[in-house]
């Protein structure tokens, strides 16, 4: 916890982006989390991320849950729309919201114990209507909050602070989203912004619901040796298969880029993904190959990061429904309320 | 590249932006810090150690701290380092009782200083204090030299001047008064155990032009401020023209205003971006409606039956390159200004009529003596030169540190010590942290722009020749501007086997100025900067091998402004606040050193 606040300075050094806006824009409170949380580096991910694409912060709407990584959306984007749900239920109230303004980039921030837990339900139903959404878990293996019990995600095996080590096995997110349909999965650690900020800049853009299991090590309950998700663990442990770049759309300009190892992926909005394969045994396109090569590296102890999966092709929850494409505080009144004549017939449907 | 080496002095000090370019190395940060505390005494004692004349250099000072000011590379303008200095001045108690005094016993050594100005009077504030007898012989009946003659009354008054030459000269300084030295073998042969010159650069520069022995009313600017701080001059003419635009020429022109002139124009040569005079003096000049007239050249002084009617000019056109220096120049047109009197301020230089050029003293090929730049001895054992008598014309800051180190080696000389083996500069480091979230200084950064001094009323200024303009700062001036300093002092002190490479620091800087990237050559390391490296000049604090990824640590110190929450957001303490203390040696503890070493050799013997 801090009580100094952050000096606003806008020194020489500080660029602007195509809004005109500077980093400095996109931030928000001061954190109270502990010094050294790794949640803080993912905020500072979602902020340099959101700066380089020029989101304008208005436009942007910050859905969490309970937690301490729920409390990080107060420290970026000052100037966003946000809701803090209730315990677990972000993702309905996430749903509403997309369902009302379309136009609207929701973000959501969560954790293990918010969305693994609790809210393990509405986490499912999420990624299975595809909600066009980044959804962020910042996964700590513990109830930071509560004092650093082990959460659903804990590796077996893994040790408390005080000792005792977890008998259950993990939900991994990853392979849960997978083998729900997911059609943007990525794995990624708060101490690696090089991988994390493109990351997130492709989730923002990706027209689905878009996952990124971050490792964001608990600094006060469990960043100790006996722990799988420590700063050190994680970096001894974690292997990069698929670095991303992202390619925001800009006409005239081509990339050049080796197509054996590149893979280059083209988004609805028109930028474009280069995922350069680090592994030569991955393919991020092959649902089953990827869950394949995640578990079988998994029991080698080996933490696979990187964007492991995505699919491009299917439609997201407005174009599964069908429907309107303006949101709904723009559609015209005769529109919105066809009238009572309208609403007799339609209830006469369905009798 | 290799890990930044700390451990001598230079680094931490360097960074105290300020306290590096004072000559004297005066702890600035340490007494802002005791204003804002309101210890206006402890801040006025601790400057007078370093730099002796707070109270003169609080007002006249060439202030080399200001534009090296950390804050200039936030936003446009320093802290008022300078105007503190005074705040710190005005507001001292009785200081009598803390002021260094002589020992009873004295050591039998007595040393001759030539010239009553502020590089003698340095000389006999450190070493009277050990015991050492101090002739100060003084050609004028007043003692302060250039402090007194040239720094007219209306920027530096009389009584800040006696009061602090006092404090010297009450410990037991042997002053002689209308005593001018006529012969340097002669004061040789008086047996001075030691001889120290400081009498600075008292001939003013001639301007020999046609007409300028034709009449009484071209004056030599240094000489005649000395003239009017004596009384012997009271008037001037309504029209003066001021040749030259140093901050002589500025003390002219706002003389002559004072003597009733009305109509004082200052011819420059060149345009404004070479005056050599301080921005400062420049503005309170032309506050007063003093014109300043650019590419005037003087050519000829016209004087029409005795009487000086005016002076012809060259008017000048300039060439420059890309990096604005003067590459041609050409003449263009001419002007003839009229005029009662001109006052010639092109500078000063050394004059050395009394001493003798075959008794060991060499002097260089523009005459002036050759000093060595550490000693300060010249090539006669025993003789010491400091000030602008050394090395030429500088200022009252330069002349102070040539005194402390002029000090130094006298001291050595009568012990028969060697000059050379002379105490190190230190720094001491103390942590700053207190508590959790509390630490020992003022951190929050105060983006309140710089105060301004108030100044007397235009119409009332000029009523009498000694009225001081600037009124210094209020309290509440005074309050406001002690938080712009950004505490340069407060290192930020990395340990990198502490790090777990959270990134913490790095998210939390408010100016960017951390990165942690694998080690590489200079270039690579500056490109993967977080934000481009724009001071050559400041220096890159460099880590070793973080403990995880053997990645480094890199700070570029010219952006940070030591809010310190790199280290109030380091899990582990690996970056840390802590309290640099430059420890400055002096001819006191020079003195102690020697006490030391005595009474180990009597231990041993």
């Amino acid at each position: 916890m801090t009580s100094i606040a952050k000096p606003r300075i806008v020194h020489r050094g500080l660029s602007r982006n195509r809004l005109g806006l500077t980093v400095r824009d996109y931030e928000g409170g001061m954190s109270t989390l502990c010094a050294g949380c790794g949640h803080d580096s993912v905020t500072a991910a979602i902020i340099q991320a959101l700066f380089e694409l020029a989101v304008p912060p208005h436009r942007v709407a910050k859905m969490s849950g309970i937690g301490c990584s729920s409390k990080t959306p107060a420290y970026f984007l000052n100037a966003s729309h946000s809701f803090n749900a209730v315990h677990g239920r972000m993702p309905c109230i996430a749903t509403g919201a997309a369902a009302a303004n379309r136009e609207l980039y929701l973000l959501g921030v969560s954790g293990d114990g918010d969305s693994l837990s609790i809210g393990l339900g509405q986490f499912a139903h999420a990624v299975r209507r595809n909600l066009d959404m980044l959804y962020i878990i910042e996964n700590n293996g513990v109830y930071g909050l509560t004092k650093g019990q082990f959460s659903a995600s804990a590796d077996i095996g893994t040790a408390a602070k005080r000792g005792e080590v977890n008998e259950q096995p993990p939900i991994d997110p990853v392979q849960l989203t997978m083998a729900l349909g997911g059609t943007f999965v990525a794995r990624s650690f708060s101490g690696d912004k090089d991988q994390l900020v493109p990351l997130i800049k492709a989730g923002m853009r990706h027209e689905g619901f878009a996952v990124i299991d971050v490792l964001s090590p608990c600094v006060t309950f469990n960043d100790h040796e006996a722990s799988t998700k420590s700063y050190a663990y994680t970096r001894e442990h974690s292997h990069e298969v698929m670095h991303t770049d992202f390619v925001p759309p800009m006409p005239g300009i081509t990339v050049s880029y080796d197509k054996g190892e590149v893979v280059p992926i083209t988004m609805h909005d028109g930028s474009r993904l280069l995922l350069r394969k680090v592994s030569d045994d991955y393919d991020p396109h092959s649902r089953g190959a990827a869950i394949e090569y995640i578990r079988t590296q998994q029991r080698k102890g080996e933490i696979v990061t990187g964007l492991l999966f995505v699919d491009e092709s299917r439609p997201d929850m407005h174009g599964i429904n069908s429907t309107t494409g303006m949101p709904l505080n723009e559609l015209p009144f005769r529109s919105l309320c066809p009238g009572k004549r309208r609403l007799a017939a339609l209830q006469r449907r369905y009798r | 590249m290799d890990p930044t080496k700390t451990d001598g002095t230079e680094y931490f000090h360097r960074v105290v932006d300020c306290q590096w370019a004072c000559p004297a190395h005066t702890d600035v940060p340490e007494y802002i810090r005791l204003i804002a505390q309101g210890r206006f005494t402890d801040a006025y004692l601790l400057n007078r150690q370093s730099n002796v004349f707070p109270g003169i250099l609080g007002r006249v000072c060439d202030r080399p701290c200001e534009p090296a000011c950390r804050r200039t590379r936030v936003e446009d303008k320093p802290v008022a380092i300078c105007r503190l200095k005074r705040v710190a001045s005005d507001n001292r108690e009785e200081i009598g009782d803390r002021l260094p005094q002589a020992p009873r016993h004295r050591n039998g050594k007595r040393i001759a200083l030539v010239g009553a100005g502020c590089a003698s009077l340095a000389v006999a504030n450190d070493l009277i204090p050990l015991g050492y007898e101090c002739v100060i012989f003084e050609a004028l009946d007043k003692p302060g030299g250039l402090m007194r003659t040239n720094i007219p009354a209306f920027r530096l008054p009389a009584s800040v001047l006696d009061e602090e030459i006092d404090y010297i000269v009450d410990m037991g300084v042997d002053l002689r008064l209308s005593h001018p030295v006529q012969s340097m073998s002669a004061l040789l042969e008086e047996g001075f155990d030691a001889v120290f010159v400081g009498t600075g650069a008292p001939k003013g520069k001639e301007l020999k032009l046609p007409g300028r022995y034709d009449t009484d009313r071209i004056h030599i600017g240094i000489q005649w401020l000395e003239s009017i701080a004596f009384g012997h001059v009271t008037s001037v003419g309504r029209r003066v023209l001021i040749i030259g635009v140093g901050n002589t020429a500025m003390d002219c022109c706002r003389s002559s205003l004072r003597l009733g002139a009305k109509n004082v124009k200052v011819m420059a040569r060149k345009p404004r971006a070479f005056f050599k005079a301080s921005d400062w003096e420049l503005e309170d000049a032309e506050e007063e409606r003093v014109k300043i007239v650019v590419n005037h050249s003087p050519r000829e002084f016209l004087v029409e039956d005795g009487k000086l009617v005016g002076m012809k000019f060259d008017v000048l056109e300039y060439e420059f390159d890309d990096r604005g220096r003067i590459t041609d120049s050409r003449i263009v047109d001419e002007a003839t200004l009229p005029c009662d009197d001109v006052v010639l301020a092109i500078g000063q230089e050394n004059a050395f009529p009394w001493v003798e050029r075959d008794i060991g003293i060499e002097f260089d090929k523009w005459d002036v003596p050759v000093v060595d730049p550490t000693t300060f001895e010249s090539t006669r054992e025993g003789v010491f030169f400091g000030g602008d008598a050394a090395f030429g014309p500088k200022n009252i800051i330069w002349a102070v540190e040539h005194g402390h180190q002029a000090a130094i080696s006298i001291h050595k000389y009568c012990q028969g010590t060697s000059l050379t083996d002379r105490l190190p500069r230190g720094v001491n480091l103390t942590t700053a942290k207190m508590g959790i979230h509390e630490w020992s200084y003022s951190n929050d950064y105060d983006p309140a722009g710089r105060r301004i001094m108030p100044h007397v009323d235009l119409k009332k200024r000029f009523r009498k020749l000694n009225i001081e303009v600037e009124l210094g700062f209020s309290a509440e001036d005074a309050a406001a501007e002690v938080e712009r300093c950004l505490n340069c002092d407060l290192q930020t002190v990395f340990t990198a086997g502490l790090c777990i490479e959270c990134d913490a620091c790095i998210d939390i800087c408010p100016v960017d100025c951390l990165t942690i990237t694998p080690n590489g050559d200079q270039e690579t390391i500056e490109a993967n900067l977080k934000t481009a490296r724009l001071e050559a000049e400041q220096p890159l604090y460099l880590s070793g091998p973080l403990p995880h990824t053997s990645r480094v640590m890199v700070k570029d110190e010219n952006l940070c402004v030591h809010c310190g929450l790199c280290a109030e957001r380091c899990p582990t303490g690996a970056w840390d606040m802590q309290k640099s203390t430059v420890v400055i040696p002096y001819a006191l503890d020079e003195a102690e050193r020697d006490e030391q070493l005595c009474q180990t050799a009597q231990k041993a013997g």
